[in-house]
């Protein structure tokens, strides 16, 4: 073959060369990525496509806060909670975040006993995930409700422009429907494993799958807090 | 769910009942046939208003039953339907589920249940756009891009629920497309066969692959500014709507920005250009090939003009809004990256056309469609250089030469293809052959017909004929040439819609009246003619899985006993190629 015989031509090149067998390996037959699982290879490819929805969302919102002729909300104070006399900037965005991002640590490990195979563990953690989970939806469902209270509406509110309120209903209504589907998919896939469907089948790989969902919602999060919250 | 391909059929779901087979059918012919069949009866809905519109605009006061408002409502329905509803569900849904799994050596799809539901969805989101008819005040008249503010202000017609049905249906027809894309693009990654390399896949298999990739990556852009625009029209947001005074009285919205739907439309609006065009370009080399009895020329740079084109094409969307009031110095840009995808389009035109070259060439029906595709193309193509170049835009902008430009380069092109696909896969896919001489009066009424039709429109628009007028009156600047030819276009385009009613007659008699056909009645080396049934059974394979022993177009070896050499021949006599 004409691939072959150029390999042999220029054996000199090791960068090149290595190039060479990275694309033969990549293009060879049946499977671009070796013994990774159909269901792994689609949730990432989800995943991509997923991604752009967000960057979307996130990209519009900046395009408009950039463009509005109205005063933009200072984020530190509309989502500040007076606790104890005291008011304190962002303070429940900082315990959602840490909620969500100590939710994708349990996650992890869930991922780890589901290849050792342990039944109980993985089920428990996947559990305390979807709980960490619940929990960041309900302070969510908490912060709108404030945030409706204080007259922010999609179409306008008292503190500038009405975007503002229209991007941030949008914009973590979104996520966190993304994050309710999750909790519900690690309940499903908790309870199975639970019920030792996973054994049966020798596979654990949903376990997996789950968890790059999570720890991809998780990922965004993070993106709307730096973009939404702190800027 | 094996993470390698076995040759067991366990994973397979077997059904039982008549409905299951046919109906709740996993099996990813069934769907792909219910996918084209319902693309294609929405696609007669958008034929008839294409009809009418031509009606309108040859004989103009003739008609009373259109008004205004019908004839926006025809331009944006037939619009949408071609582009959305047609083209894309019939080139994805309907060859991306039949060819893939058969051409890279599959017994299904990898998820075939998430599959069946991405017909079912799509099925929701065509019957949510028909609904839109029926609805006070009609389907949205917005034209098929949907700009805002006038979208959904008062005096459009169907602000009232036509647009949030079209909205609704476009959403729901994304996630039903996500879920067959993610589907075509793992099985292509992950599911070949034994000696299927990436690079002895059929183009056919590379053109939907790559425009699938494309789909998954630009759809997300229009499910966006779907969202924001029906908030915009339902819960009183202001994404897209500055403070606007309409009829005296000031509307509650203030500050949006229409650019930005605009933007977020042709980020995927022009990849879904070549969302269209690549599983033509495909699908056509492979007919090219077949019927030419050669090798496709450059088989490697075809691949990767494909890859390249889909990879420019998310830079090139702002090329659509020259005039939109964007920065003038994006133009630059813009026209630039614009030009640059000519370069790949360019050598893959060249190449089919080396293809043909001393080729041993038959004029079969499928042939002729293919090379009419590669006329209508270039035609269209060369336009697309004129409005491509900001200067030569803007005086051209909204004129009739846009109609004509992408009416020949993503209406025809993509059409004729599908003909020529049709007429190719009916013997495997029915297991009927159909008539010689009705498809070739078919396709020469179609082609010559279509060139009545468009080329026409390119002299008007450098007349300055405006689109979506629904009259032109009396104005100045129309000469009365204009009218006689805005009547000879609306003859020939009635003539093209009567005549494919030859098609759907030639495939509907041939389904029950045509003589048996061959399994491999082209001598086409590609997997999906070597199946052990005709048409090919549950599972494609029988019970072993080919083996693919070299690339997909060995024709015309010399030295081989017949003139193709099936892709899964072992190369027992050494004749392969070297």
């Amino acid at each position: 073959m004409a691939q072959e015989m150029v390999t042999k031509a220029d054996p000199a090149d090791p960068m090149l060369e290595g190039l060479r067998d990275l694309a033969s390996d990549w293009s060879a037959d049946q499977e671009v990525f070796k013994s990774v699982h159909w269901g792994k290879a689609m949730m990432w490819i989800f995943l991509l496509s997923d991604t752009f929805i967000f960057s979307c969302f996130l990209t519009s919102y900046m395009t408009m806060r950039a463009s509005v002729t109205e005063a933009w909300p200072n984020a530190s104070e509309v989502f500040a909670l007076t606790i104890a006399g005291n008011s304190i900037p962002l303070i429940l965005i900082a315990i959602m975040t840490f909620v969500l991002i100590s939710s994708s640590g349990t996650m992890a490990m869930a991922v780890n006993f589901g290849y050792r195979r342990d039944r109980r563990k993985t089920a428990a953690l996947m559990f305390a995930t979807a709980l960490l989970g619940a929990t960041f939806v309900g302070m969510q469902a908490f912060e709108w409700t404030k945030l409706i209270h204080e007259g922010v509406r999609p179409w306008g509110n008292p503190m500038g422009a009405a975007q503002f309120g229209a991007s941030f209903f949008m914009i973590t209504g979104f996520h966190g429907l993304h994050v309710s589907a999750g909790v519900i998919m690690l309940l499903i896939v908790a309870s199975k494993v639970l019920r030792g469907h996973y054994d049966r089948s020798g596979d654990y790989s949903a376990v997996e799958i789950a968890g790059l969902y999570w720890h991809f919602v998780d990922l965004v999060w993070v993106f709307i807090f730096a973009f939404f919250y702190l800027w | 769910m094996a993470t390698t391909l076995a040759d067991d059929l366990t994973p397979l779901h077997h059904p039982k009942t008549w409905i299951g087979k046919y109906v709740w059918s996993l099996d990813h012919k069934v769907i792909a046939i219910q996918y084209s069949l319902t693309a294609i009866a929405i696609g007669l809905v958008a034929l008839v208003l294409s009809a009418l519109m031509r009606l309108q605009l040859g004989f103009p006061d003739t008609f009373d039953f259109i008004q205004p408002t019908q004839y926006l409502q025809y331009v944006t329905m037939h619009g949408m339907i071609m582009v959305v509803y047609l083209l894309t569900a019939l080139l994805l849904g309907g060859f991306g589920n039949y060819l893939i799994p058969l051409m890279v050596g599959a017994r299904d799809m990898v998820f075939p249940f998430v599959n069946m539901l991405s017909y079912w969805v799509y099925l929701l989101a065509v019957i949510v756009l028909v609904a839109s008819f029926f609805v006070p005040g009609g389907p949205t008249g917005a034209g098929w891009t949907l700009y805002p503010p006038q979208t959904i202000l008062e005096g459009t017609p169907g602000h009232q629920y036509g647009i949030i049905l079209m909205l609704v249906s476009l959403a729901l027809f994304i996630v039903g497309f996500t879920m067959g894309g993610l589907n075509y693009v793992t099985t292509v990654l992950q599911a070949r066969c034994k000696g299927m390399t990436l690079m002895r896949m059929p183009c056919s298999v590379w053109g939907i692959f790559v425009a699938s990739i494309m789909a998954l990556l630009a759809f997300p852009a229009l499910f966006v500014a779907a969202i924001m625009m029906l908030l915009d029209r339902i819960a009183g947001t202001s994404f897209f709507m500055p403070a606007i005074i309409s009829m005296g009285k000031e509307l509650g919205y203030e500050g949006g920005s229409p650019i930005l739907f605009q933007h977020l439309f042709w980020f995927f609006g022009h990849p879904e250009v070549y969302i269209v065009a690549l599983p033509a370009f495909g699908i056509v080399s492979d007919l090219i090939s077949v019927h030419a009895r050669k090798n496709i020329f450059g088989y490697r740079m075809m691949v990767w003009a494909i890859v390249i084109i889909g990879a420019l094409s998310f830079f090139v969307w702002a090329h659509h809004m020259y005039v939109s009031g964007m920065n003038p110095y994006f133009g630059y840009f813009f026209a630039t990256s614009t030009l640059i995808i000519a370069i790949p389009t360019a050598i893959k035109v060249y190449n089919w056309m080396l293809t043909l070259w001393r080729g041993d060439i038959h004029l079969r029906v499928p042939m002729l469609f293919a090379i009419g595709f590669l006329f209508s193309f270039i035609h269209g193509g060369l336009t697309g250089l004129f409005l491509g170049n900001v200067s030569v835009d803007v005086p051209l902008s909204d004129t009739f030469f846009v109609v004509g430009h992408f009416h020949m380069v993503m209406g025809v092109s993509p059409i004729l293809v599908i003909f020529g696909a049709i007429y190719h896969w009916y013997p495997k896919i029915t297991g009927r052959m159909w008539n010689e001489t009705l498809g070739k009066i078919h396709f020469w009424i179609t082609f010559l017909g279509v060139y009545a039709v468009y080329l026409p429109m390119h002299y008007l628009g450098f007349l300055g004929v405006p689109r979506r007028y629904y009259a032109l009156g009396e104005t100045a600047f129309i000469p009365d040439s204009v009218h006689l030819a805005n009547q000879a276009i609306t003859i020939a385009a009635l003539i093209v819609f009567v005549a494919q009613m030859l098609f759907f007659w030639n495939m509907f008699w041939s389904l029950f009246r045509g003589p048996k056909a061959d399994p491999n009645p082209w001598g086409a080396t590609t997997l999906e003619w070597q199946t052990p049934e005709t048409p090919p059974g549950h599972g494609n394979w029988g019970p072993k899985l080919p083996v693919v022993y070299r690339w997909a177009y060995d024709y015309s070896v010399p030295g081989a006993p017949r003139d193709f050499i099936p892709q899964n021949e072992p190369p027992a006599d050494e004749q392969h190629r070297s």
